[in-house]
């Protein structure tokens, strides 16, 4: 390894009371664990419902942020893509995107971490803790991926 | 022709709005809803499972503010474990969750005011909707910008220091709260570094409210002339008349200022309020019985508890609550765009409030939790951000919950919503051969006004556009418009 490990930010969020929903949360519970087993001290690890105004100071410390929410799309089990910034807002009153929070902290802290989006597919949104097999199943892979991606930065 | 014109879903308002309005023949605006699919049955979920999970359980009604619903259920619950109705926790108990929700209340109007309605109040209800928003409030008025992020995260860390994390936070317990606040938490709360600095969250909402004051001189006809309707305000009291958020009894009173509910103990307000349903609508609309369903609704949040309180018990925020009295000569206002100033007066107070509270040694010790005789059934009452939230369980002998009823801010402000739309649709509509931006924009901004709130956690990964429709009289759509 040559030099300092960039420092990484993995930020997981949802609502783990609404099943599937906690897929985000779910992944950043799993490599909390790694990264306390193996002593990642370059990794680092936060979780909410939702993104909001304020995560645009919480990432601006870091060298790599990596958001992992649920998908209700159809995709395949997961997807993992580059962050673009954007000043779109959702349509929404009380929640940003994750590429928005990126913009704000572009705007507003003048600072631009690299920044990936995992996004896990779900498929059950009810009132419930657990998560369904083919969720878990596809957070497993994610975990895997994310884990890998992790050492590859950190080479 | 007549024609309906319909706006869905409503932009930054969470979960799915729609507003419909009804044209007749020569134009003008016959009829005005506000539709709201509002998650319903979470009541019936709680039924038969332990009465101490509410507290927990709750927060999965709303990503957004699940400390209210959190306090509420807890406060719920001391009355079932024998606590009294609000008077009865140890110091240390009482002040960490009023703690809590101060800081609850600071960082969600913070998010309101600098997020929603400063947008609008810089830029115009006109502008572009891609350019009203907070990348363009960085762009040109940085500081500003870095004041909103910055008083949303310290009043996340309040929460986090109270409840003991972000996401299903477990610090209020039946009968108490579960920690005391550490010597560290209290240190970086009081004086962290640059941004967690509480004189410096004080000097910030004095800020914002001399920006608000400024706009509002500047701009008389939009805060004072848009969409005022008169209507009954209700909201919790502390017993002596003071703005209390947290605590106290139930008091209403008419659009001429006049008491209407007379400081009520809110464990009986089922004997006072009353939910009606209507056949086009999800949400209820709440009443005062006595006054009954046609002209018995009432405005919940921060506008109303200004015009219920007498008085502020900080020093900060009551001068700047007589101003606003003043202003309004004494009498309640009906002006919705004076929500934003309310709002930002009770930033102020919870900033105040959260100094005194650091500064407290009962945070750091003494006893979390009171216990007595258990009862059957208990009530719960907070002002949330957005207004007055109820919760009500009632438990077998088993301990497990036999009956739940929510009624939460915004479906308090229902009927205050519908009255809002409509003022502006017949105002901007009226007469009017096309649907412009600038028109839809404006009922959106009489709905922002009551920061309404629909708990849809569920946040899919996609994009929800506005969408916009025209039907003539007999329901033949020949318009639709949408806005990505």
């Amino acid at each position: 390894m040559t030099g300092k490990p960039p420092k990484i930010l993995i930020y997981g969020y949802g609502n783990p009371g609404r099943q599937d929903d906690g897929l985000g949360i779910g992944l950043v519970e799993e490599i909390d664990r790694w990264r306390t087993e193996t002593g990642l001290d370059h990794v680092f690890t936060d979780s909410n419902y939702q993104l909001n105004l304020e995560d645009a100071a919480g990432i601006a410390g870091y060298d790599v942020v990596i958001f992992a929410d649920a998908s209700r799309e159809e995709i395949r089990d997961f997807c993992f893509d580059p962050l673009i910034p954007s000043d779109k807002t959702e349509f929404s009153m009380h929640a940003v995107s994750p590429a928005f929070i990126l913009h704000l902290t572009r705007f507003v802290f003048h600072q631009e971490p690299e920044a990936y989006l995992m996004h896990i597919r779900g498929y059950a949104w009810e009132f419930m803790e657990d998560m369904t097999d083919l969720a878990k199943t596809n957070l497993a892979g994610a975990v895997e991926y994310i884990k890998d991606f992790v050492k590859q930065l950190s080479s | 022709m007549g024609q309906k014109i319909t706006i869905e879903p409503v932009t930054r308002v969470e979960g799915h709005g729609k507003v419909t309005i009804h044209l007749d023949n020569e134009g003008k605006v016959e009829q005005t809803r506000l539709h709201i699919v509002e998650f319903r049955g979470f009541e019936r979920f709680v039924q038969g499972r332990p009465y101490w999970e509410m507290p927990v359980l709750v927060q999965r009604l709303c990503g957004i503010c699940p400390v209210s619903h959190h306090l509420a259920a807890a406060k719920a619950l001391d009355v079932i474990v024998g606590a009294g109705t609000g008077e009865g926790l140890t110091p240390t108990g009482e002040k960490m969750r009023r703690l809590m929700h101060y800081g609850q209340i600071f960082q969600s109007h913070s998010l309101h005011f600098f997020h929603l309605a400063s947008p609008d109040l810089l830029f115009g209800i006109d502008a572009d909707p891609l350019k009203r928003n907070i990348i363009n409030v960085a762009i040109q008025h940085r500081d500003l910008a870095v004041q909103g992020v910055m008083m949303r995260k310290y009043g996340q860390e309040v929460i986090k220091a109270t409840a003991g994390k972000k996401i299903h936070g477990t610090g209020a317990i039946a009968g108490g709260i579960n920690k005391h606040l550490t010597e560290e938490e209290r240190e970086y709360l009081l004086h962290g570094d640059e941004y967690m600095d509480i004189d410096k969250m004080i000097s910030w909402s004095q800020d914002a409210l001399e920006f608000f004051k400024d706009y509002h001189k500047k701009n008389k006809a939009l805060i004072d002339g848009f969409a005022e309707f008169p209507g009954s305000h209700l909201s919790l009291v502390r017993k002596d008349g003071a703005l209390d958020l947290y605590h106290g009894v139930l008091r209403a009173v008419d659009a001429e200022g006049k008491k209407i509910l007379h400081d009520v103990d809110y464990q009986d307000y089922y004997k006072y309020i009353d939910e009606e349903v209507r056949s086009w609508s999800y949400m209820k609309f709440p009443y005062l019985k006595e006054i009954g369903k046609a002209s018995g609704w009432y405005t919940v949040g921060p506008l109303a508890r200004m015009n219920t309180a007498e008085f502020i018990d900080t020093p900060l925020a009551q001068k700047e609550f007589e101003y606003f009295k003043q202003y309004n000569e004494g009498k309640p206002s009906h002006k919705p765009m004076h929500a934003h100033w309310a709002r930002l007066i009770e930033i102020l107070h919870a900033a105040e409030k959260i100094k005194q509270l650091l500064n407290d040694p009962d945070l750091m010790e003494g006893e979390l939790v009171t216990k007595g005789t258990k009862q059957f059934e208990g009530v719960g009452l907070i002002e949330a951000p957005r207004g007055t939230l109820f919760h009500h369980y009632k438990i077998g002998e088993n301990d497990m919950i036999t009956m739940a009823n929510l009624i939460v801010s915004t479906t308090n402000n229902n009927q205050p919503m519908n009255e809002a739309v409509n003022q502006v649709a017949v105002k901007v509509m009226t007469g009017r051969k096309e649907i412009t931006e600038g028109m839809m924009n404006a009922v959106e901004v009489a709905i922002r006004a009551y920061d309404p709130c629909l708990s849809c956690a569920t946040h899919a990964l996609g994009k929800m556009p506005l969408e916009f429709e025209v039907y003539d009289r007999y329901n033949n759509l020949i318009e639709r418009k949408f806005r990505h």
